[in-house]
């Protein structure tokens, strides 16, 4: 299966409309609907996002581009709108999050498997390992704090245990950044991939800022702010990956391209008929962006936006799990850290990333708090005998001893 | 009967992990096998949160009476003192409550008129007139308070906290997913939290000398012990209705 990205001309812009009745459609099952539903609509939306902020940014810069600027955003803020309102009512910010782990580790791993470029491929299995610890802190959370099974989640298709630590994972700035790729020698898939990730990692700091202080509980609040920080530092190396000298309108034409390969890979995969159509319906649109993008740069830079993409796709973005693979590169990666723009042996690790990880976590660790002894089960750890009917001992008691 | 009355039936709920017989074992192997990466248990996180509530300030406090907030024409402050402003706080959490019970009664109202009802289920007549108890209710706390010298526009704490309490209720009771007996499962837990609530405040009023508002509340009280009988008795007979199988396929 392949899309021509030369040949389809999608949806005009002027026939890409809304209402509000289908904008805020029936959402998807939390119970019914397969996990990689929720697992698109998630992506999807962080890909929206990145849309509408990429061009925000350029309108700042480029005044020519305001107004096709201006008319593409118009509809990718309602695609973006659309698709986030996808999620049910029913699904809890925790559960959302425990979504959203789900889309950085299978979403990422695949990214890490096929990506042409040796170094960009590690950078993702590195950052891979790091949000796959975060899952298994937030499962923990969930079980500890609410009596709830992440598993309802994540059906079964994503290992809860742990990875990186989420304690170690707080570097100093200058260990966050890694190098780009050269525009004119990087795989269209290479660039495509940095797009791709950028927008789900900045997404998802965004909806952790968010959500963190609407939990009364003081761990959660810690917790999310903990993680929070992390993808802040992803948000951080995967735009490093991007090749700075790229024009405004290369950077659309890639955010552009990223989209029409994203919706087309959803739209490949989708089980449920209604939301499958909705992804056909937005991949239409993307195309009709892409197009309007081409004709931009060949009026605007009197370039052929064909040098820039590829011909047509190689393989859809597979959304399923992707555990033998994430299995090994924690057997094998997850001692490593980042110094600069490598990744490197623990034992090279620089004194400022160490010494900004002591001075955060001088008070104490809330990823270490909240997963102290955790173990995933299924059903929660409650199904464990020894847990459910550990002794009390009176933290009062506890503290006067001490 | 609407398709949302059905929720018993046979799906492809995919929650569970006897659905994944691959995928499951293994997940559950690989947690095992994996040891945490620091020791302890749920314990420790409890530390913490024992530190904070030890710390913690309050959510918020009672607002000063209008009187001395200089307010022309405001009531003589009647109440004045610590038992004064108990008694506020629960008046003004009632208010709230039955506020938000009018808004759950439209809510159920709706619901019973996309789907219908079932034998021995409410019928419209039933949650309209429950509707008008929680609006009259509500009324009652207003006078209350205003003829208290209070200000029955504002939130007290045990407003907030009570509103806090009924955001699931609420959920449930406005997505259109549920169907009626569902929603009224939810209101089951207001309508209890209700009758403790009057019944605290019957007793608050008479113990402070305030046999008038004590006897109203009271009234109230009766009327929500029939509110909550009456909707144990419609789950009761939907979940009869429903074990037995006779619940009308959806159309």
């Amino acid at each position: 299966m392949s899309l021509d990205i030369t040949k389809e001309r999608g949806t005009p812009l002027e026939r890409q409309k809304f209402t509000w009745k289908e904008i805020a459609g029936e959402p998807y099952s939390k119970l019914d609907d397969d996990a990689f539903t929720r697992v698109r609509q998630i992506l999807m939306h962080g890909v929206e996002q990145e849309a509408c902020r990429l061009k925000h940014f350029a309108a700042r810069f480029c005044p020519d581009l305001r107004l096709p600027l201006a008319r593409v955003r118009r509809v990718e803020h309602l695609q973006a709108t659309m698709v986030n309102w996808l999620m049910p009512g029913d699904q809890s910010p925790l559960e959302t999050t425990i979504g959203f782990e789900q889309v950085a580790i299978e979403v990422t791993a695949h990214v890490a498997s096929v990506e042409p470029d040796p170094y960009m491929a590690q950078v993702y299995r590195f950052g891979l390992l790091e949000d796959f610890d975060h899952l298994y802190r937030y499962a923990a959370l969930m079980d500890r704090l609410c009596g709830k099974d992440a598993n309802n989640i994540l059906q079964s298709y994503t290992d809860v245990m742990p990875g990186r630590p989420t304690s170690v994972e707080h570097r100093a700035p200058e260990d966050d950044l890694r190098r780009h790729y050269e525009k004119t020698q990087a795989a269209p898939l290479t660039k495509i991939h940095a797009a791709l990730i950028t927008g789900s990692e900045w997404q998802t700091r965004d909806y952790y800022l968010t959500i963190g202080p609407t939990f009364a509980d003081p761990v959660a609040r810690q917790l999310y702010a903990e993680i929070a920080a992390i993808e802040e530092q992803h948000v951080t190396q995967y735009e490093a990956l991007s090749d700075p000298s790229e024009t405004w309108l290369e950077k659309w034409l890639l955010q552009e391209a990223t989209e029409v390969y994203a919706y087309w890979s959803c739209y490949s995969q989708e089980q449920n008929p209604r939301i499958k159509q909705i992804w056909e319906r937005f991949l239409s649109y993307e195309l009709g962006h892409l197009r309007l993008v081409r004709e931009l740069m060949e009026e605007v830079e009197k370039r052929d936006p064909a040098e820039l993409l590829p011909a047509e796709f190689p393989d859809p973005l597979s959304f399923r799990s992707h555990r033998e693979f994430v299995r090994q590169t924690l057997t094998e990666e997850v001692l490593l850290r980042a110094r600069g723009f490598d990744i490197v042996p623990p034992d090279l690790e620089s004194p400022a990333s160490l010494a900004y990880r002591e001075q955060l976590n001088a008070s104490g660790s809330p990823s270490e708090l909240v997963a102290a002894g955790y173990r995933w089960k299924p059903g929660t750890e409650l199904t464990d005998r020894r847990v459910r009917e550990a002794e009390f001992v009176s933290l009062v008691q506890e503290e006067a001893a001490q | 009967m609407s398709k949302n009355d059905r929720p018993t039936d046979i799906g492809i709920n995919r929650t569970g992990i006897a659905l994944s017989p691959l995928d499951g074992p293994r997940m559950t192997e690989g947690a095992t096998a994996t040891a945490p990466s620091s020791a302890g248990s749920a314990r420790d996180a409890a530390v913490l949160r024992f530190r904070y509530a030890v710390e913690a300030g309050e959510i918020g406090h009672m607002p000063p009476p209008l009187s001395l907030r200089g307010v022309a024409g405001a009531a003589a402050s009647l109440l004045k003192g610590q038992k004064g402003n108990v008694l506020l706080d629960k008046l003004g959490e009632r208010l709230a409550f039955e506020r938000t019970g009018v808004r759950l009664y439209d809510g159920l109202i709706l619901k019973l008129e996309a789907s219908g009802s079932w034998s021995g289920g409410p019928t419209l007549e039933d949650l309209v007139a429950f509707r008008a108890d929680e609006a009259r209710h509500f009324e009652w706390m207003v006078e209350a308070m205003t003829a208290l010298g209070a200000d029955a526009t504002a939130m007290t704490p045990s407003a907030d906290l009570t509103a806090v309490e009924s955001v699931g209720v609420l959920q449930v009771i406005s997505d259109p997913r549920t169907g009626l007996a569902q929603a009224l499962h939810a209101q089951q837990l207001a309508e209890l939290a209700d009758v403790a609530g009057w019944d605290l405040l019957a007793m608050l009023a008479e113990s402070l000398g305030h046999g008038e508002l004590a006897a109203q509340c009271r009234l109230a009280l009766a009327q929500e012990n029939l509110h909550a009988a009456s909707v144990a008795r419609w789950l009761k007979a939907h979940a009869e209705t429903a074990a037995h199988g006779e619940l009308a396929r959806a159309s």
